[in-house]
């Protein structure tokens, strides 16, 4: 697995469409852009933490692809492990370790930077870190990915 | 009114960042992994990606930090940015990162791809998803 293309254009773009995402979101609703945090508040306790709101982001996201292509006129390109223990493995690590840490590559990587936070800095450091340090392990020492 | 304004500017956030994610090709696992894979078939994509969005984002917050409210109710909700790092965050950055490291996905470009319906993916988010409404209903009971 590996040699994807380098895209510059394209995800320099792709992250500036972030970017604005992430400033009308706070613009309109006062809250972080940030998708484990959106996850979590589609479930109670919900004190104020307008649900219908997070429904609705996530609803777009899930129907994005569609959109794209409508827009694009071609399908979204990708190749997703075939393992289901690896998925639920990798599932179960994320969703555990964003709940922990109140944030993942959005809430912490874009959002948390893009204003400075101490808390955000450490933990883009860190999960950086880790993955980096995972993906060596699985691809040069244990010999590659069960992919289909 | 304000719950309906809110919900639409949800909605048109949620598919700018879906598209934003798209295009940007972070939707594809695969490209994350190279990411990741610094000393292998390195691809420096996503990195372009977080500059487009710090880009943007970094003075867009500002600007709208400049008003006392959002459009819909009364304050922000943003933590301080000098709030404490604490070792439940760099445990739970760490324990992220060993996942994402595993499958390519985040939370973001998971739910993204669910609909395309991968078996992969259908079983990553079912687990994520999980883990995260675990943590949610173990707060609603201490």
């Amino acid at each position: 697995m590996g040699t994807t293309e380098f895209t510059p254009w394209a995800s320099l773009a792709g992250g500036a469409l972030i970017g604005c995402s992430a400033v009308l979101l706070l613009l309109v609703t006062g809250r972080i852009a940030g998708i484990s945090g959106i996850v979590r508040r589609l479930f109670p306790p919900y004190g104020g933490s307008a649900p219908f709101e997070a429904a609705a982001f996530v609803s777009a996201l899930v129907v994005s692809p569609f959109v794209w292509e409508r827009l694009a006129g071609s399908p979204v390109q990708q190749t997703v492990t075939g393992s289901m223990s690896f998925a639920v493995t990798a599932g179960l690590l994320v969703g555990a370790g964003v709940f922990a840490a109140r944030g993942c590559t959005s809430g912490h990587g874009v959002c948390g930077l893009a204003r400075f936070s101490r808390r955000s800095i450490a933990a883009t450091a860190v999960f950086m870190a880790t993955a980096v340090a995972t993906v060596y392990v699985v691809r040069h020492l244990v010999g590659g990915w069960p992919w289909a | 009114m304000g719950v309906m304004v809110g919900a639409i500017g949800a909605l048109i956030s949620g598919l700018l960042f879906g598209l934003g994610l798209i295009l940007s090709g972070m939707a594809n696992p695969a490209k994350v992994l190279d990411f990741l894979d610094v000393t292998g078939t390195w691809d420096p994509s996503l990195a372009f990606v977080m500059a487009g969005a710090i880009g943007v984002a970094a003075p867009g917050f500002w600007l709208v930090r400049r008003r006392s409210a959002p459009l819909t109710g009364p304050v922000f909700h943003v933590p301080p940015a000098d709030a404490p790092v604490d070792r439940k965050l760099l445990v739970g950055a760490a324990v992220f990162g060993i996942g994402w490291g595993l499958a390519g996905f985040c939370p973001g470009p998971a739910l993204v791809a669910l609909a395309l319906a991968a078996p992969g993916t259908l079983a990553f988010v079912a687990a994520m998803v999980a883990a995260i409404a675990a943590g949610a209903l173990l707060q609603t009971r201490r």
